[in-house]
């Protein structure tokens, strides 16, 4: 017998296919992975401290640059969350455009999630096309907030802006357009044996084992479990809207993967209805310009951002500022299975997962 | 037209002679010219390579591609060229200096020595050997080395990897690259690339043994490392594999290395399967021009396409389905070659 030896292997934080500062330490046998570590931090930015020296307002900005990649989600949870310690009913438009821009956010996310994983298996060109269809996305963002990743377009009690007359006819011609997108991405990513064979079976994450590390959002749908705070606990008008919740069985890559897909699909739709049923009226609330919730109220609100279960828990002092703040980062929490999953499979296959657990370091590290 | 290089070659003989050197010396002369011309000519090929693959990708990928150095962008390869030559040469301090620095001469000196059987032309070949395609196969299996001593030299665990890749992928798909290349042996009747050629005036090989002509393009493509079989590189996995720790020139010897061997494998695909020189019309060295690279672009086209196939995937796909199809292909071939034979064909 040969005699081997297992070794580590740092995949990254300076890698390619790491999704920013990811550090992953590999023990590895050959090929395969024996145990894997992750390691985190290495963007951190103190967003929570930070959050208790700025005032309310002031704290909106920051929140867009915790997940970049799906910029209106993490913004309108912490409005969401100030507005539901303030008691501001939030007006009818705004509240619909809220959910056409967040479900943008969402397809935005997910475009990237498509993109990057064709290109972390090898596939450059799939990078490219969906970059191409993020892009219109990217400049309905502008044409609205001026800004293309990090827009912070949300406030507090409303939105900073109206749409634009160029809006409807840009957001309508995306929809339209969206089918063939699909379609392209069937043909060029989905359908191809290689990615399939390369997803199929790999990275399961089971039911139970989803739930308990709670894991949330698509990760958790891949394996099967029907659960969506859109559904499960509406915020804001989600429960006005009539979609479905795209559901894997296995929860292997494959699955992750089509849910994702089948979630842009159901995100049009939202789209679409919330389009039909835009009223006329005010964008923003009366909210005083010095917000000062009640010492001591506590709040805790959740969003289903395009990772999972993003949720703002904030303590108030009487003052301007909070006393503290926390953000549940559904990338932390769902980074967490890496391990769980990669066990004995191979090197190649740790990329692949981490892809499909889709983390954005910006969110997890915080 | 036809006979430009011939003529030239003639010419530069009797010359010699004509000064009074002996045959010998005079065909010693000749060869290092062309072996002058051979590096020159791979070289500025490769500038011209480089820039078609970026074309190419961009065309693939609905963007531009170099467009900004000269027109259509066609001087952008120079300008990276004299970048990699200015570049500081790093030499990690824990690798193994002397195989660091000899794994790239390695590598391109083998890249060259394929050209000497390939034909460029009727009667345009260095040493028109009556073993050429196993020459080509034999000398083209030793970059396998080559690899293998960058990804050890560098003593870093992603080059290693991808050192022990494509050793593994390699040794694995020469078995099918020449198990398919047999089927057409065994029509031609010789291992001279020049007759193989020669034998496909009526009818191409590629019509004759279309399983054999797949087969090879697949385990070419590993042989090459090209996407979606490019597992030393993989580059999203193993940052750049076995030239991880490779910079400036160093580093672009085996990308100039990577190209001339697809020029000459591609080169030997249109000479085994694609009827070699000849066509209507053109003259035969520039028939073999515009077939290599039309297989070139195939070879591009599918890079751009495929994401990288699974290392095991990729073994077992060599060993499970190549290996037992060119065998099946070999025994076909035969049982009908003998079929023909007893029919007085």
């Amino acid at each position: 017998m040969l005699q081997t030896e297992q070794y580590t292997i740092n995949i990254g934080p300076q890698h390619p296919s790491t999704h920013g500062g990811l550090h992953v330490e590999a023990v590895m046998d050959g090929e395969h992975i024996v145990d894997s570590i992750v390691h985190l931090g290495y963007v951190h930015r103190s967003v929570e401290k930070i959050a208790e020296s700025r005032t309310y307002p002031q704290f909106v900005p920051y929140t867009s640059r915790l997940d970049y990649l799906a910029t209106h989600l993490p913004t309108l949870g912490y409005c969401q969350t100030v507005e539901k310690m303030l008691g501001v009913t939030v007006p009818e438009r705004a509240e619909y455009i809220r959910v056409i821009m967040a479900e943008f956010s969402r397809i935005a996310s997910h475009l990237l999630f498509v993109g990057s994983l064709a290109i972390d298996l090898g596939a450059t060109t799939g990078l490219i096309y969906c970059f191409r269809d993020r892009e219109r996305i990217m400049d309905i963002f502008e044409m609205t907030s001026g800004q293309r990743l990090i827009a912070s377009y949300m406030r507090i009690g409303g939105i900073s802006h109206d749409l634009p007359d160029t809006f409807i006819p840009a957001a309508r011609s995306f929809i339209a357009d969206f089918p063939k997108m699909i379609e392209e991405y069937e043909g060029l990513i989905v359908g191809n044996e290689i990615l399939q064979a390369r997803l199929k079976g790999i990275g399961v994450l089971t039911a139970e084992e989803a739930i308990e590390y709670g894991v949330t959002g698509p990760n958790l749908r891949a394996c099967g479990v029907e659960y969506d705070i859109r559904k499960a606990d509406p915020y804001g008008i989600y429960d006005r809207f009539d979609f479905d919740l795209p559901l894997g069985s296995k929860g292997d890559s494959w699955d992750r993967l089509l849910v994702r897909i089948e979630e842009m699909v159901q995100s049009v739709r939202i789209i679409e209805q919330a389009l039909e049923a835009l009223p006329e009226g005010d964008i923003k609330a009366k909210v005083p310009r010095i917000i000062k919730p009640d010492k001591g109220s506590e709040v805790y609100h959740r969003i289903e951002s395009s990772k999972g279960e993003l949720g703002y828990y904030i303590v108030a002092d009487g003052g301007e500022k909070p006393y503290r703040l926390h953000v549940r980062a559904p990338s932390f929490v769902n980074l967490m299975v890496l391990p769980v999953i990669s066990r004995g499979e191979k090197l190649q296959d740790i990329i692949a997962n981490i892809a499909t657990l889709d983390p954005v370091l910006g969110e997890s590290d915080r | 037209m036809e006979n430009w290089f011939v003529n030239i070659a003639y010419a530069l003989t009797n010359w010699l002679t004509g000064l009074g050197l002996s045959a010998g010396w005079a065909d010693f002369i000749l060869l290092v010219v062309q072996w002058v011309c051979i590096i020159i000519i791979v070289t500025l090929n490769v500038i011209v390579l480089i820039w078609l693959e970026r074309k190419i990708s961009g065309f693939i990928q609905q963007r531009l591609g170099p467009n900004r150095l000269g027109p259509f962008g066609m001087f952008q390869t120079i300008a990276d060229a004299i970048k990699l030559l200015t570049k500081e040469d790093i030499i990690p301090s824990a690798t193994d200096k002397l195989i660091f620095r000899t794994a790239p001469m390695f590598f391109i000196i083998i890249s060259v020595m394929l050209y000497v059987v390939l034909p460029m032309g009727e009667n345009m070949v260095i040493a028109d050997l009556n073993a050429g395609v196993f020459y080509f196969i034999s000398v083209g299996s030793l970059t396998t080395i080559c690899l293998l001593m960058a990804g050890w030299g560098s003593n870093n665990k992603w080059s290693l990897l991808g050192a022990m890749r494509s050793v593994a992928q390699m040794i694995s798909y020469e078995i099918p690259l020449a198990f398919s290349l047999l089927g057409v042996i065994m029509i031609a009747g010789s291992m001279r690339l020049s007759d193989i050629a020669a034998a496909q005036s009526n009818v191409w090989f590629i019509v004759l043994q279309p399983v054999a002509f797949i087969t090879y393009f697949i385990a070419a493509t590993a042989e090459l490392n090209r996407g979606p079989f490019d597992m030393p590189e993989a580059e999203q996995e193993l940052t750049a594999g076995a030239y991880t720790e490779y910079t400036g020139m160093r580093w672009a010897l085996f990308f100039l290395a990577e190209y001339t061997n697809l020029v000459a494998v591609s080169a030997l695909m249109s000479t085994m399967f694609l009827g070699g020189w000849q066509g209507p019309f053109l003259p035969s060295w520039l028939w073999i021009i515009i077939k290599t690279y039309l297989v070139m672009i195939v070879f591009m086209w599918l890079k751009w396409t495929f994401p990288r196939i699974r290392m095991d995937h990729l073994m077992s796909f060599s060993w499970k389905v190549l290996i037992p199809v060119t065998l099946a292909n070999i025994l076909v071939t035969g049982i009908a070659l003998q079929v023909f034979k007893g029919m007085g064909w």
